[in-house]
């Protein structure tokens, strides 16, 4: 019986292996693989930075251009070590990678939070073994400011209030109404933008009639918005968190016999390269650019905080917005 | 026996009855069906279009478990099933040519196909435990589907794949058709021949089957490989829907989805018979559930919590247990027995997310 045993475990640990076999078959038929390969850890004394860095997924495509660019900027050549791993859209995870790169004793660690609060222990952790933590794109919600040495990313309020003024200024007088698409519940761009953009549009006599979470992704953006559809007929306007969210409301739109743009009117935040060819096209009425390229910055940051420099605290990026006619110029120079 | 098999089902689909009739409370125009751009339109239409992949993989779901098995690889199988398909319709130089989306759809059914037969391999000639057999792939799947995107969401357009997800065949949409096409033809293969039997008396007990003259080994390992198959399919259907391979999302929790359905369908997960009808309303009634939500407009912050109220009191209203109790207040005998009957609604409404 107990050989048994082994040679099942032996089996299932060789397939196993042969899966991964597999998978390295599979890709190369399309693309490279993602980053993530874990070396040893590194020390200071080459003038190597190891840094770790905890992204929250791959649920965008903005998410997609914010690691091209990190993965692109911290490279060998630029004198980093770039330890990257993906959560999965799960807290728990980023804990978890966040520990493992204060047990390998990186010299820095950013990461983008997923939700805005419970980090005060594993950062604490980070702070005990001194080790310098610099948060990308979202912020945590933590009454001690010492816990990270900077915040780089953009002011999601005032991507919000952007959308809303914009909205206020075209549409304001006609009785509009609208709903909202919301990120992940709870994230930092979902809580501000939101904020941003009722501060902006109160007063005025648009009405935000629906509000439900689409989780930043497409697929969930289309359900959300055929359930609208569905509930309510005098639909004029969507505010979707992000692009992806937004493209999906277009596929429902469209799927109800109605123009996206024109009998719906559509507004995003992002500005990634496919909201934009549907920006261009008519489809999508206004975006706010939240720029993803955070890598330049980052490395920036990461090599002052290691050379013990003072830093600012926040460092906000520079956000445009863009209409039809300016999509279609910008279109063909965007970087993503 | 039509009577017995009414009072299987009669709760699920009174489940579905309530959500639908606190749909029209709620909008009273939820159930109307109109014409748009030649094709139907309305709320029943697009739940019928989210069941769709839901209900292939249910119906993977249903016979693995006949089996007394368990397939928790369909979610990864969907996410890798997408991948392969919107990589080659990425990378090909025309991905509107009708002969590139169907080589893309055949590369991804393939893969899902030997990714259903390596699970069935696992569970049927090596013996390993179908909960672990299948973590395998759950776990390593997503690895795969990342690895084949490159961590990237792989987006394309694609006229002729497009009409997966979201066209229209004479009103009704594609992936409907597609998902209850299957669902009827494997109905009919499985309950007008001996197959179901075959099934069932392997879950039942796989060695009393086989010293009959079952092949149990070999059945075993048909169900996984056709689980698979059906995941690949809702994978292109749901990767079809948006245009999007996303590794991270797709199928995300769609075991749990497809084990629900099959648990409200009334079949057990020890194994042996088994209810395709009750799957199918399983199926809607997950389906009508999400768009309950929207409709009823309740805060996404207890979204969860209410969906989950909602399937325990489903899930308890199927439970044998409480409905002898509730047969016993009123005229009707005891139900039959079936093996082990109070582990299995409990055991899975832990799962439910």
């Amino acid at each position: 019986m107990a050989r048994t045993t082994l040679t099942r475990t032996i089996l299932a640990a060789v397939s196993v292996a042969s899966l991964f076999t597999l998978g390295a078959c599979a890709s190369d038929a399309g693309g490279e693989p993602a980053g993530g390969g874990e070396t040893d850890a590194a020390t200071t004394d080459d003038g190597v930075i190891t840094l770790g860095f905890s992204q929250v997924g791959a649920e965008s495509g903005w998410r997609a251009a914010n690691t091209k660019s990190i993965q692109d900027t911290l490279t060998a050549e630029n004198g980093f070590d770039l330890k990257f791993s993906d959560a999965q859209q799960k807290q728990e995870n980023q804990i978890q990678a966040i520990r493992s790169y204060i047990t390998q004793g990186v010299d820095v660690i950013a990461f983008s939070p997923v939700v805005e609060t419970g980090w005060d222990p594993v950062l604490q952790e980070a702070k005990a073994a001194g080790i310098p933590v610099i948060l990308t794109d979202r912020a945590v919600d933590s009454s001690d400011e010492t816990l990270y040495e900077s915040f780089i990313g953009s002011d999601f309020v005032k991507e919000g209030e952007m959308a809303g003024e914009w909205v206020v200024e075209q549409y304001d007088g006609e009785g509009y109404k609208a709903v909202e698409l919301q990120g992940t519940t709870g994230a930092a761009p979902a809580i501000d933008r939101k904020e941003g953009f009722e501060s902006a549009v109160a007063g005025s006599d648009l009405e935000i009639i629906d509000s439900q979470t689409g989780n930043f992704t497409r697929a969930e953006g289309k359900t959300v918005m055929e359930g609208f559809l569905n509930k309510h007929d005098d639909i004029d306007l969507v505010f979707a968190h992000n692009d992806d969210m937004g493209l999906g409301a277009i596929e429902a739109i469209e799927a109800a016999g109605m123009t996206p743009g024109e009998d719906i009117k559509i507004v995003t935040i992002d500005a990634v390269k496919d909201g934009m060819q549907a920006l261009a096209d008519g489809k999508i009425n206004y975006i706010v650019e939240c720029n993803p390229l955070l890598g330049p910055d980052l490395a920036e940051i990461a090599q002052k905080v290691v050379a013990g420099e003072e830093v600012e605290k926040r460092i906000v990026v520079e956000d445009l917005a863009f209409d039809q006619e300016s999509a279609k110029e910008a279109l063909p120079t965007r970087e993503y | 026996m039509t009577k017995l098999l009414r009072h299987h089902l009669f709760w699920p689909v009174a489940a579905l009855v309530v959500l639908l009739v606190a749909n029209t409370v709620a909008r009273p125009s939820f159930l109307a069906i109109t014409v748009r751009d030649g094709h139907l339109f309305g709320a029943p239409i697009d739940i019928l279009r989210t069941t769709a992949p839901l209900l292939l993989v249910a119906l993977g779901m249903t016979l693995v478990i006949a089996t007394r098995g368990i397939d928790l690889s369909v979610g990864a199988v969907v996410a890798v099933s997408g991948a392969v398909a919107l990589s080659h319709l990425a990378s090909s130089p025309n991905p509107d040519s009708p002969v590139t989306v169907l080589t893309a759809v055949g590369l991804a059914l393939a893969l899902c196909l030997v990714l259903g037969v390596w699970n069935g391999f696992l569970v049927s000639v090596l013996g390993i435990q179908p909960i672990i057999a299948t973590l395998i792939l759950m776990t390593a799947g997503r690895g795969v589907a990342m690895l084949i995107t490159g961590g990237m969401i792989t987006t394309v357009n694609s006229g002729p794949f497009k009409t997966l997800g979201s066209g229209f065949w004479l009103g009704l949409p594609v992936a409907a058709v597609i998902a209850f096409g299957v669902f009827a033809v494997v109905a009919f293969v499985v309950r007008r021949t001996a197959l179901g039997m075959l099934l069932e008396a392997t879950g039942i007990n796989p060695a009393a089957s086989r010293l009959s003259g079952v092949r149990s080994k070999t059945l075993t390992w048909t169900v996984y490989t056709a689980s698979g198959l059906f995941a690949g399919l809702a994978g292109l259907l749901i990767s079809a829907d948006t245009m999007a391979a996303d590794a991270n999302n797709a199928g995300l929790f769609i075991e749990l989805d497809a084990i629900l359905a099959v648990v409200i369908g009334g079949t057990a997960l020890s194994g042996g018979k088994f209810n395709l009808s009750g799957t199918l309303v399983g199926a809607l009634v997950i389906a009508t559930l999400e768009r309950t939500v929207t409709v009823l407009g309740i805060s996404p912050l207890v979204t969860p919590l209410f969906m989950a109220l909602v399937v325990i009191v489903v899930t308890l209203l199927q439970s044998p247990r409480m409905r002898e109790r509730l047969a016993s207040a009123t005229r009707r005998p005891t139900p039959p027995s079936e093996p082990q009957p109070a582990a299995r609604p409990d055991s899975t409404e832990v799962k439910a997310r």
